[in-house]
């Protein structure tokens, strides 16, 4: 598939994620709509070694969503590659459904960890990478995180320790939207950048891109894939990316959205 | 006869060690207490599956997620006190996850007793046995503790695994498979359940032992598993006595006694009494402290006498 066409793939599974939110009355656009072009690179655009009609293939890549909230943008992809069917995500947070509100292990296939309490998926990820090494397999390991989990102590005990344990297959991913509930991460809590230069203090091998850009995705994985330590891409995005209203606007990170914004997220993402 | 003496983290230590090298899909963490609990040597003779996360409770328990998830049985130790610090991380990525994994709470209840009250493991049985999928153990004895770690090389589930740091009391017959579930009748009694659970069982035994002079046969149980209980053991010897003390080296709040009262008010409503911590600890030699907490044989034995001369 070419840019072009990623890009269109994109556009219509950021509709699938608002259009599963709006049914639910319920939901987290901002970051289901931020994360979407890295998450298309990857089930879709070809990085990542898996196959959606044998989720638990023992040659796997594993790919970790540990800001578990931005679920429903990534349930969008999965039903995209094949994983199950789009009407499993249309079923959003609902009594018995699969699609829970945040993911949990076991609940629908492709699912490897529960997530939603953050700060936690990064030290799974360096366990799963260990445990790969240890079986002498050579898949990697993705872990998207939010960036204000990077506020989360427990972030930074997982990413002192991924270095000592010479983890060449895990590539961590922040997607930095640059928002958090209360607002913007900078004024929430100051100090989080330079981000990259943290991660280069903790001896990660480390990437700064566009995150909404293929060509720069594609290029950042491939090198992280090949990187003689940890690697962290700090994928710069804009939360709520696509929807007019939801752009960069420091209240939606979650909620319900109206018929009349309803219209327009369609109208916005060409549907 | 005197009986032997060993600490139940030393037992661990010794078989958790042998079990990794008979399986290699076995792997040991833990946060900086490798000594402590007694995992140096696997340190030593098989480092490519210990792993140290250095003074990080959660991420040692994150990891050990994320080794269970890629194939591996991990067993994850620090001290039971210390185990709090990674109680979210147990809670969603060890037991939602529902994952085979093993963590490990040693020096439990006040048996470092020295270090004082930040040191001592009392409301960890209490917030493990609240998770659902959660498996809570605690071995009253080096030949229990042996056991324990076979059989939970085919537990598929979590498990909280709790152990001692003092020497104690080995009673139990090497022999005896350990079952998880299963609470053990260790001396036959009518006119008292005394149910205990870690090494206070050997002291349970050594009261009832003493008890038989103030004329009281007492039935001593050992509830090595807290959760899921035994429910039908512990229900038919209260229905027999009539009365009920729980021992344990813990808070009074949400541990065995809870556990124990829960169950009995649902099936067998029985007058009951507690032994347990109903305050922060202190520092102080072993012995001196569980006596003066009243979780020592001596404290059993009175609370034990008192409960049957009630009306």
């Amino acid at each position: 598939m070419n840019t072009a066409e990623l890009q269109d793939v994109a556009r219509r599974l950021r509709f699938d994620a608002i259009d599963a939110i709006y049914r639910a009355q319920s939901g987290h656009p901002g970051s289901s709509l931020s994360t979407m072009e890295m998450l298309v690179a990857l089930y879709i655009g070809g990085v990542l070694k898996h196959d959606p009609k044998n989720p638990q293939s023992d040659d796997r890549d594993y790919f970790l969503l540990s800001n578990g909230h931005a679920c429903p943008g990534w349930y969008a992809v999965l039903a995209e590659a094949g994983y199950f069917p789009k009407n499993e995500l249309q079923k959003l947070r609902q009594l018995d459904a699969a699609a829970q509100g945040h993911p949990h292990r076991g609940s629908l296939p492709g699912v490897e960890i529960s997530s939603g309490s953050l700060g936690q998926g990064l030290s799974v990820g360096i366990g799963i990478a260990a445990g790969l090494k240890l079986a002498g397999k050579t898949s990697h390991v993705y872990v998207m995180m939010s960036d204000g989990e990077q506020q989360e102590g427990s972030t930074w005990e997982a990413i002192m320790s991924a270095p000592k344990f010479g983890l060449t297959n895990l590539i961590a991913i922040v997607d930095k939207n640059k928002f958090q509930i209360d607002g913007a991460t900078e004024d929430v809590m100051p100090g989080l950048d330079p981000l990259a230069d943290k991660y280069r203090a903790f001896n990660w091998d480390v990437q700064e891109i566009d995150g909404h850009q293929f060509e720069e995705i594609f290029s950042a994985l491939t090198k992280a894939q090949r990187a003689d330590k940890p690697a962290v891409i700090i994928s710069h995005t804009s939360r709520g990316k696509g929807v007019s209203f939801m752009e960069n606007s420091d209240h939606w990170h979650a909620g319900a959205i109206t018929d009349e914004q309803f219209a327009t997220a369609k109208k916005d993402l060409g549907v | 006869m005197a009986q032997e003496l060993i600490a139940t983290r030393q037992a661990f230590g010794e078989e958790l060690t042998a079990i990794m090298k008979e399986h290699n899909e076995v792997v040991a963490l833990t946060a900086d207490l490798g000594e402590s609990l007694r995992m140096l040597k696997i340190r030593d003779e098989m480092p490519n599956r210990f792993f140290d996360t250095g003074v990080a409770e959660a991420n040692m328990v994150g990891m050990a997620a994320g080794l269970s998830i890629a194939g591996f049985i991990p067993f994850a130790g620090t001290f039971g006190v210390f185990m709090t610090r990674a109680f979210d991380h147990i809670r969603v990525q060890i037991c939602q996850n529902n994952l085979q994994a093993v963590m490990v709470g040693s020096h439990g209840g006040v048996s470092n007793a020295l270090d004082g009250a930040s040191a001592h493991a009392l409301e960890d049985i209490a917030y493990m046995r609240a998770l659902p999928n959660m498996t809570v153990l605690f071995p009253s004895d080096a030949n229990q503790m042996r056991g324990a770690v076979r059989t939970l090389l085919k537990h598929k589930g979590p498990t909280y695994l709790r152990m001692y740091r003092e020497p104690t009391p080995v009673f139990s017959d090497p022999k005896r498979p350990f079952e998880i579930g299963k609470a053990y009748i260790e001396k036959e009694g009518i006119d008292i359940s005394i149910i205990a659970t870690g090494p206070q069982v050997a002291f349970a035994l050594e009261a009832a032992e003493q008890l038989k002079k103030d004329g009281i046969n007492a039935e001593v149980i050992n509830v090595s598993t807290i959760q899921p209980l035994d429910v039908q053991v512990i229900a038919h010897s209260a229905t027999k006595t009539g009365k009920v003390l729980t021992v344990e080296d813990h808070s009074i709040n949400g541990g065995l006694g809870s556990a124990v009262a829960e169950a009995l008010g649902e099936n067998a409503p029985t007058p009951m009494r507690r032994i347990g911590v109903r305050q922060f600890g202190e520092s102080g030699k072993y012995h001196d402290l569980i006596a003066k907490l009243g979780i020592d044989s001596a404290g059993i034995r009175k609370v034990a006498k008192d409960f049957l001369q009630t009306k």
